[in-house]
C-alpha cells in the first residue's frame, strides 16, 4: 500500500493538490472582475440556451411557437401536454439537480483540496443510494416524500465516514488516500445495496431506473420536494465561500490567518449532504456532475472559490440538462438516462486529469 | 512500490540439505499453509453438508467414497459437490491471478478487478447475453475478450513513462464507470427477467454452476495453476527488478509476458463463468502476505488464502438469508472492500 497511500513529498503533494496551483494557471483566462462578470453573464446565456433547447427537442417535433404556446397558455392541449407534462418538469429537475450536485462537487474538491473529488467518486451518492434501497426494500417508501430524509441521512453519513476515515492518523490524509477510502466505501456500500436489490425483486425493478441516474419521468412535484434542502445546501455554500479561499493554503495557515476552519469545514459536511441528497433522491446518483464543472469553472476564473461556486450555478446545470438532451436524440427512438450521459463524457476527463503531470503527483 | 518495506519482519529459514538437491524451507510458511489447507478441507465438508437437507459427517464422507445411496448421494454428488469444488477452485485462482498481477506490478493494487477486467469482462458477457442471446461458449468468450481489452486499454491510458500506483487506480475508475454506466444502460433495455440474470452474473454468483461448468473449469485450471506455480521462482526472481532478474538468469521479458498470459487466464476462467468475483484477486494475496510474514507474494498461501475467502463467502452468501441465495461477489466485495478500507486507515495512522 505504501505507493499509493504514502505518496512523494509531503510539499508536493500540497502543491499539485491546492486547487488552482502550481500546474494550472495560477489565475484563470478572466483576470479583471468585469471580464468575469461578463463571461459569467455568458455562462447564463448559455444556460437559457440549454433550457430551451430542452422544452424544444425531444422524440416528438414540435415546433418554437407550440412550445411557447404550451409555456405560457395553461389551458393549451394537444401537443402542448408533452411540453408542459413531460418536458418541463425533467427540465426543471435537470435545474435543481444540476446545480446542486455542481455545488456539492466544487465545495468537496476545496475542501478536501483534492481535484480528483467528486461526490460520486467518494461514495457519497452511493450512500445515499443504500439508504433509499433501504428505504424502499424495507419500510415500503415508494415516493419521494418517503425517502428524501433517508437519501440525507445516508448522504451525511458517509460524508462523514469517508472524511474521517480518509483522514485518519497523523497529518491528515492525502488526496490519494481519500480517494481510495471513498472509492473503497462506495463499492461496500454499492454491494450492500446490490445484495438488498436481490433479496426484493419488486425493488430490483424500481430501483433499476433508478440507480442510472436520470432526470425523466419525475413530476414536477418531486422537484418542489428536494428545492427547499438545495436552497438551504447553497445557503450553507454561500456562508462558506470566502473561508474555502483561506482553506486553500493549508489547515495550518488558514488557521494562522484567522480562518475558521473547524467551521468550515461542519458547513461544506452540512452543504453537501443537503446537496448531494436531495439530487440523489430526485434523481438517482448521477455522477462526474461535481467533477468536471469546478475544473471548467477553475479554468475560466482562476481559484477564487466565490466565482467557482458562482460559475457552478451556471454551468452544472447547463452540463446535465445537455446530457439530458443528448439522452434524447443519441439513440432515437431508446432514450439515455442522463445519469449514463454525464458517466460517458466525465469519465474521460477524470482519466486526462489523472494523466496530467501535476495531478498524478498525487 | 516498496513492497519489502511494508511487509513484517522476514520468516526465518532453514536450508535442507539432501545429495545433489538442497532447498530451503520456511517453517512458519508451511505451518501456515498446512494449517490453511486444514481450513479449506473442512470448509469444503462443512458446504457439502449443510443446506436446506442436513446430512452429518459420516453421511458426506460415505458420499463422497461412493458408499452412499439414494436421496444422501443426490444431493452431495449432484447437488453440493459441483458449487464446492468450484468455490474452492475459483478462490484458488483468483488468489493466484492477483498474486501474479501484483508481483508483476509490484503493487497491491494491480489486482484485476482494479486494471478493469472485471468490468470489461462483464460488458462482453452482457452483450452476448441481451443483444444477441448467446450461448454460455459465446458468453465465455465474450468476457475474455472484453476483460483483456479493458485491461489493456486501463494499462496503456495509465501509462506515461510508466504506470504509477495511484494513476492506475484512478484510470481504472474512469474506465470502469464508463463500462459500469453502458452495463446499467443494457440492464435498463432489457426485460426484468433478462435483467436479473445479467444482474447476478454482473455481481459474481456460484448459484447457477453445474457440473458443465466443472468440467470446464477443470480442465483450463489443470494446465494454468501448474504453469504458474512453475514459473513462481522466477516471478519471485523478477520482482527484484528486470536487470536483477537477468543477471541471476531470467529472461525478463518472456517471463513476463507468461506471466501475464498465466494471470489473465486464470482470472478470465472465474470471471467467464462465475462472473466478476470482486476484491478477492486484490485481497487473498494480501492476507497471505500477512500470514506467512513474507516479503513478497507467496502463491501456495495467495491460493490457499483465496479458497478460504471464496468458501466462506459462499456458503455466507447461501445462507445469510435462508429464502433467497445471494450472488456470492455480493459477500466478496463487502467483506473485500472492508478489508481494503481498514488496511488504508492502517497504513495511515502507521505513516
Amino acid at each position: 500500500m505504501t505507493a499509493v497511500s504514502a505518496p512523494a513529498a509531503p510539499d508536493r503533494t500540497a502543491a499539485a493538490a491546492r486547487p488552482g496551483a502550481a500546474g494550472e494557471r495560477a489565475r484563470g483566462v478572466a483576470r479583471a472582475t468585469t471580464t468575469r462578470g461578463a463571461w459569467w453573464l455568458a455562462s447564463l446565456g448559455l444556460l437559457l440556451v440549454v433550457l430551451l433547447a430542452s422544452v424544444l427537442v425531444g422524440s416528438k417535433h414540435l415546433g418554437v411557437g407550440t412550445a411557447f404556446t404550451a409555456l405560457f397558455d395553461p389551458h393549451a392541449g394537444g401537443p402542448a401536454l408533452v411540453v408542459r407534462d413531460l418536458r418541463l418538469p425533467r427540465t426543471v429537475l435537470g435545474l435543481v439537480t444540476g446545480v446542486a450536485l455542481g455545488v456539492a462537487g466544487a465545495l468537496i474538491q476545496a475542501l478536501t483540496r483534492n481535484p480528483l473529488a467528486d461526490p460520486g467518486i467518494l461514495g457519497v451518492g452511493t450512500g445515499s443510494s443504500l439508504f433509499v434501497v433501504v428505504a424502499v426494500a424495507f419500510f415500503g417508501a415508494t415516493q419521494v416524500t418517503g425517502y428524501v430524509w433517508w437519501a440525507m441521512a445516508g448522504a451525511a453519513v458517509v460524508t462523514l465516514v469517508v472524511l474521517v476515515v480518509g483522514s485518519a492518523g497523523r497529518g491528515g490524509g492525502t488526496p490519494a488516500r481519500l480517494t481510495l477510502t471513498g472509492v473503497g466505501i462506495g463499492a461496500v456500500l454499492g454491494g450492500v445495496s446490490t445484495g438488498i436489490t436481490f433479496l426484493d425483486p419488486r425493488a430490483f425493478d424500481s430501483m433499476r431506473s433508478w440507480v442510472a441516474g436520470s432526470v425523466s419521468g419525475r413530476p414536477l412535484s418531486v422537484t418542489g420536494e428536494v428545492l427547499p434542502f438545495v436552497v438551504v445546501g447553497l445557503g450553507c455554500a454561500a456562508l462558506v465561500s470566502r473561508e474555502l479561499n483561506v482553506i486553500a493554503l493549508g489547515d495550518d495557515l488558514a488557521n494562522a490567518l484567522g480562518g475558521r476552519v473547524v467551521r468550515a469545514r461542519v458547513l461544506v459536511i452540512a452543504a453537501v449532504t443537503l446537496l448531494v441528497g436531495a439530487a440523489t433522491a430526485a434523481s438517482g446518483p448521477i455522477g462526474f456532475v461535481g467533477l468536471m464543472v469546478p475544473h471548467v469553472a477553475r479554468w475560466l476564473v482562476g481559484p477564487d472559490q466565490r466565482w467557482i461556486l458562482a460559475f457552478c450555478l451556471t454551468l452544472s446545470p447547463s452540463l446535465l440538462i445537455a446530457a439530458d438532451v443528448v439522452g434524447r436524440v443519441v439513440l432515437h427512438p431508446a432514450e439515455v438516462p442522463a445519469g449514463i450521459v454525464t458517466a460517458f463524457v466525465g469519465a474521460p476527463i477524470l482519466i486526462a486529469l489523472a494523466r496530467r503531470t501535476k495531478a498524478s503527483g498525487l | 512500490m516498496s513492497a519489502p518495506a511494508a511487509a513484517p519482519a522476514v520468516a526465518r529459514t532453514h536450508v535442507v540439505r539432501l545429495p545433489g538437491f538442497s532447498t530451503r524451507v520456511h517453517p512458519r510458511t508451511v505451518l501456515v499453509c498446512g494449517i490453511l489447507a486444514a481450513v479449506v478441507v473442512v470448509l469444503f465438508l462443512v458446504s457439502l453438508a449443510t443446506g436446506d437437507y442436513r446430512l452429518t459427517l459420516g453421511q458426506v464422507t460415505s458420499a463422497l467414497t461412493g458408499h452412499a445411496d439414494g436421496l444422501v448421494r443426490t444431493v452431495v454428488l449432484d447437488w453440493r459437490l459441483p458449487r464446492a469444488t468450484l468455490a474452492l477452485l475459483f478462490g484458488a485462482a483468483l488468489g493466484l491471478g492477483g498474486a501474479v498481477f501484483q508481483s508483476l506490478t509490484r503493487n497491491p493494487l494491480g489486482s484485476p478487478d482494479i486494471i478493469g477486467f472485471d468490468s470489461g469482462a462483464y460488458t462482453g458477457a452482457l452483450v452476448v447475453m441481451l443483444w444477441w442471446h448467446g450461448g454460455v461458449g459465446q458468453q465465455t468468450t465474450a468476457a475474455v475478450v472484453g476483460g483483456l481489452a479493458t485491461a489493456c486499454a486501463v494499462y496503456l491510458l495509465a501509462y506515461r513513462r510508466g504506470v504509477q500506483g495511484f494513476r492506475l487506480i484512478i484510470v481504472g475508475i474512469g474506465v470502469s464507470a464508463m463500462l459500469g454506466a453502458f452495463n446499467t444502460w443494457l440492464i435498463l433495455t432489457s426485460r426484468l427477467q433478462d435483467a436479473m440474470g445479467a444482474a447476478a452474473f454482473g455481481a459474481g454468483s456460484l448459484n447457477e454452476v453445474g457440473y458443465g461448468q466443472l468440467w470446464a473449469a477443470l480442465a483450463v485450471l489443470g494446465v494454468l495453476v501448474p504453469a504458474v506455480l512453475a514459473l513462481g521462482r522466477r516471478m519471485r526472481l523478477l520482482e527484484m527488478g528486470d536487470d536483477a532478474a537477468r543477471q541471476l538468469g531470467v529472461p525478463a521479458e518472456p517471463t513476463r509476458l507468461l506471466l501475464v498470459a498465466v494471470g489473465v487466464g486464470l482470472t478470465a476462467t472465474v470471471t467467464a463463468i462465475a462472473g466478476p468475483i470482486a476484491f478477492v484477486a486484490l485481497v487473498a494475496p494480501q492476507v497471505a502476505r500477512r500470514l506467512v510474514a513474507s516479503p513478497g507474494t507467496t502463491l501456495v498461501g495467495s491460493a490457499l488464502t483465496g479458497a478460504v475467502l471464496l468458501q466462506s463467502a459462499d456458503w455466507t452468501a447461501q445462507h445469510l438469508v435462508p429464502t433467497t441465495p445471494l450472488p456470492v461477489g455480493v459477500v466478496t466485495v463487502v467483506l473485500g472492500g472492508s478489508y481494503f478500507v481498514w488496511l488504508l486507515v492502517k497504513e495511515g495512522i502507521r505513516s
